[in-house]
């Protein structure tokens, strides 16, 4: 446990140590910003945060990986995981130490978007539980892109690399539940496949969250989706740290 | 202290480690010699449970490095040979996250720092960030760490490398001071070094152990100085490869 909050600590610090955390949240909040007023966030004349929900997934398709990206790539690359490892620190506590640092950091950025709950509440009275459980599905979906960004730092020592294959992998699983693309697999694939491939997309549980319904099955699509993704990322570590 | 038994280990058709075995005791300073790409720093990575063996294995203060590997990690001290560190961290961040990840609080904390900060003579960086020292400096803060727990073994890849004339003899004093209780694994490509700290050395080349013995008895053996020594043992041992280059 110890060393678990030694590493946890460490990487949470280094986030803010760097200009990096910074340059993330201010694109971030912008760009969150500036896709829910593009929607309409004022003209919809709704309290309620769903323009600001909606565009999330893409937003953390390309934001998500590039936190993810250095978690391991760069510590492989440096030499660090050498001396990381050497610490009576073992794989799974340094993955799940830097996984849950980098978690409680989009969770910080989530948190900073409140001006746009506050103005919501200030011009209406919207439905708070859909606020929070918009929230509560917003930060389950960036673990389960974090752990994706996670398993793909560890594949390749080059940062790049190992972010271009995330954004892919996330933007997969994202676009597979967008109705464009049902639509159009459903015009050659049975019917049984496309609501299978719907049920293994991002968006359709993200969605169905934002309807306000914390459902058991979507909560576990993303707590399943996290846990073996980090678990593979273990694997994958195991076997090439040295290298 | 350390016992290494038949420690084989290979990177696809490359074998680094070949079947090596040897003892170290309490008050042992030994000497890992050999030329470049000889298997030094696997071994050593794979004593520090880094790495882990293809087949063999080793145990440091009676922990299996297979069975327990955190017990192992936490009786030594391992200094990397490329001597990584976080470098956006201070130094004393730094030196405090290890703390951390050793569990070292409170007052053995402060007591620890206050050792070891002033032995590897380190004070006046203490509040710049790694990246901006000197690689001189560097090595002594990846010192620094793997001392602060005060550990019964001592694993050094190339301690001295980088250092200047004055700060080698500092971490050669160091080491002697540590020598008596402590066991000590230091590698290294600086033969006075050896006649300097160890008592013991063990050559090994292409993955093998070629000689175990003192540099004393090397010198009176060959009747010539370690140098020559060293490049007699291995120069004839891997002459088929020269010759057919």
């Amino acid at each position: 446990m110890n060393s678990f909050l030694a590493v946890f600590k460490r990487e949470l610090k280094g986030y803010f140590a760097t200009p990096l955390a910074y340059v993330f949240l201010v694109i971030f909040l912008f760009f969150s910003g500036y896709l829910a007023f593009k929607e309409g966030f004022y003209e919809m004349r709704q309290a309620d945060m769903a323009a600001f929900f909606r565009n999330l997934p893409l937003l953390f398709v390309f934001m998500v990986p590039s936190t993810a990206m250095r978690l391991w790539a760069e510590e492989r690359k440096v030499g660090s995981i050498e001396l990381l490892l050497t610490l009576p620190i073992t794989i799974t506590q340094a993955v799940l130490g830097k996984f849950f640092a980098a978690w409680l950091f989009l969770a910080i950025a989530l948190a900073l978007t409140f001006p746009m709950v506050i103005t919501v509440c200030y011009l209406g009275n919207p439905d708070i539980g859909l606020i929070i459980t918009g929230y509560l599905g917003s930060l389950l979906m960036a673990g389960g892109f974090l752990a994706i960004g996670c398993f793909f730092s560890a594949l390749s020592k080059n940062q790049v690399i190992s972010f271009v294959l995330s954004v892919v992998a996330c933007a997969i699983l994202v676009f597979a539940g967008m109705p464009t693309t049902l639509n159009y697999i459903s015009t050659f694939l049975p019917a049984g496949m496309v609501s299978a491939i719907e049920g293994m997309s991002f968006q359709t549980h993200f969605e169905s969250i934002q309807r306000g319904v914390l459902w058991f099955g979507d909560v576990s699509y993303f707590v399943l989706l996290i846990v073996g993704w980090i678990a593979a990322c273990t694997i994958v570590l195991d076997e090439r740290k040295a290298r | 202290m350390i016992e290494v038994k038949e420690l084989r280990r290979s990177f696809g058709p490359v074998v680094a480690v070949d079947g090596i075995s040897f003892n170290v005791e309490k008050g042992e300073v030994l000497g890992l010699l050999g030329p470049n790409g000889a298997g030094k720093t696997t071994a050593m990575r794979i004593l520090a449970c880094f790495l882990k063996p293809d087949s063999g294995t080793a145990s440091v203060c009676g922990h299996d490095i297979l069975q327990e590997p955190t017990a192992v990690k936490k009786s030594l001290g391992y200094l990397a040979e490329n001597v990584p560190a976080y470098s956006e961290m201070t130094v004393g961040g730094f030196l405090n996250f290890v703390c951390d990840a050793r569990e070292i609080k409170g007052r053995a904390r402060k007591q620890a720092l206050d050792r070891v900060v002033p032995s590897c003579s380190i004070e006046s960086v203490y509040h710049q960030t790694i990246d901006t020292l000197s690689k001189g400096y560097k090595r002594r803060v990846g010192l620094a760490q793997a001392l602060i727990h005060d550990p019964r073994v001592l694993i050094l890849d190339e301690p001295t490398d980088g250092l200047d004339p004055n700060q080698k003899h500092d971490v050669r004093k160091l080491i002697n001071k540590m020598a008596k209780d402590k066991c000590i694994i230091i590698s290294t490509h600086i033969l006075e070094e050896v006649e300097a700290v160890c008592t013991r050395t063990v050559i090994i080349a292409r993955g093998r152990i070629l000689v175990d013995s003192t540099p004393k008895d090397l010198k009176e053996e060959h009747q010539c100085s370690l140098n020559s020594v060293f490049r007699k043992i291995t120069t004839t041992n891997t002459g088929k490869k020269a010759k057919s280059a």
